[in-house]
């Protein structure tokens, strides 16, 4: 099946590291382990099939009280073929961290940073890996679902929790 | 020729002057320099429009000839906090631009006074979140709230010559009002 063809030449080449993967609607979208990513996504882009030369999007979905608590979700475009994907790989609490793709994709760089300042999540090996919304001595990651929700920042005021 | 002189109207406007003080048929005044003076300052507003949000857009539309602030005296625009004592702070503010509207206005030269225009201004309004400043007067003294969303231009208008009467209100007394009480460290 042609809108398979992405789901179909990961399960055969990392049969391992893909935990899930599904075929909704033509959305594809693959679940795999965070040890492999890195390789995974070089396969992705450089695979004369496939070409996801485009990294569209990079965000985290926090699923507090899951383990593991975090999913960082990544979608992918190829230019060549006109095809999507979606890559998600789970990331715990205690360990918090994910290889950076910057070294892939350069444009991942500020989502990176964007993600690791509204979640915490630390993307080993990015080059500048510091908050780029908010300000420097912001305290905690204000998208964690545990993140209070009245919270008042050193900056501003006393703290009213 | 009293009774002439009260038809004709006094100064009203001018505080310290009334009929009885017009000497020579009107040609000498009697006033306080104080009252002359916050009468002169009340109608010659130099703004600093600290504009970050939506609020702009009715900001400009008061400014602009239909509702005219020019009327009031409050038109003119300066881009240096130095130029300026009117601070008109328009829209929501962050966490971000906090030390930003400090440093204004801690350049603005006394007397002075802050216009807190829209209601992100005023408390936050619905921004109750990480991000957004819960009133600027967490951070400054503010002379008038102004709450809407955004306000309409009467309730400007409104706020505009509630400041005048605060204004003509004063005191020298009252100037300078001393250390800032603010500081970036905060």
């Amino acid at each position: 099946m042609e809108a398979n063809i992405t789901i179909n030449k990961l399960k055969a080449r990392f049969a391992e590291s893909i935990v899930d993967a599904h075929s909704y609607r033509g959305d594809d979208t693959a679940i795999v382990k965070k040890e492999e990513l890195l390789d995974i996504f070089i396969f992705l882009r450089d695979d004369k099939e496939l070409l996801y030369n485009f990294m569209m999007d990079l965000t985290v979905v926090d699923y507090l009280g899951k383990e593991p608590r975090f999913e960082v979700v990544y979608h992918l475009y190829s230019l060549a073929y006109n095809r999507r994907v979606r890559i998600k790989t789970r990331v715990s609490e205690s360990e918090c961290s994910v290889d950076s793709i910057v070294s892939i994709w350069p444009s991942a760089n500020w989502f990176e940073r964007e993600a690791f300042d509204l979640y915490g999540i630390v993307f080993k090996g990015h080059p500048n890996l510091s908050r780029i919304l908010l300000y420097d001595s912001f305290q905690g990651h204000p998208l964690r679902k545990d993140y209070p929700i009245k919270k008042r920042q050193p900056q501003i005021g006393p703290n009213n929790n | 020729m009293i009774d002439t002189l009260k038809r004709k109207g006094g100064c009203s406007s001018c505080g310290g002057v009334d009929d009885d003080s017009r000497l020579l048929g009107g040609s000498v005044i009697l006033t306080k320099l104080e009252a002359i003076n916050n009468w002169g300052r009340k109608y010659s507003f130099f703004q600093y429009p600290f504009v970050t949000a939506c609020c702009g857009m009715e900001f400009m539309s008061v400014c602009g000839p239909k509702y005219d602030l020019d009327r009031f005296g409050a038109a003119l625009p300066r881009f240096s906090p130095r130029q300026a004592d009117l601070l008109m702070v328009v829209g929501t503010i962050s966490h971000k631009q906090a030390p930003i509207l400090v440093k204004v206005y801690n350049q603005m030269a006394e007397p002075k006074w802050v216009f807190a225009f829209g209601v992100c201004a005023v408390s936050g309004g619905f921004y109750d979140n990480y991000a957004t400043v819960q009133g600027i007067d967490t951070l400054i003294p503010v002379d008038i709230y102004v709450p809407g969303c955004p306000p309409r231009p009467e309730m400007v208008i409104d706020g505009l010559i509630k400041l005048q009467q605060k204004v003509m209100e004063s005191r020298w007394s009252d100037y300078p009002k001393g250390a800032s009480p603010v500081s970036n460290d905060k």
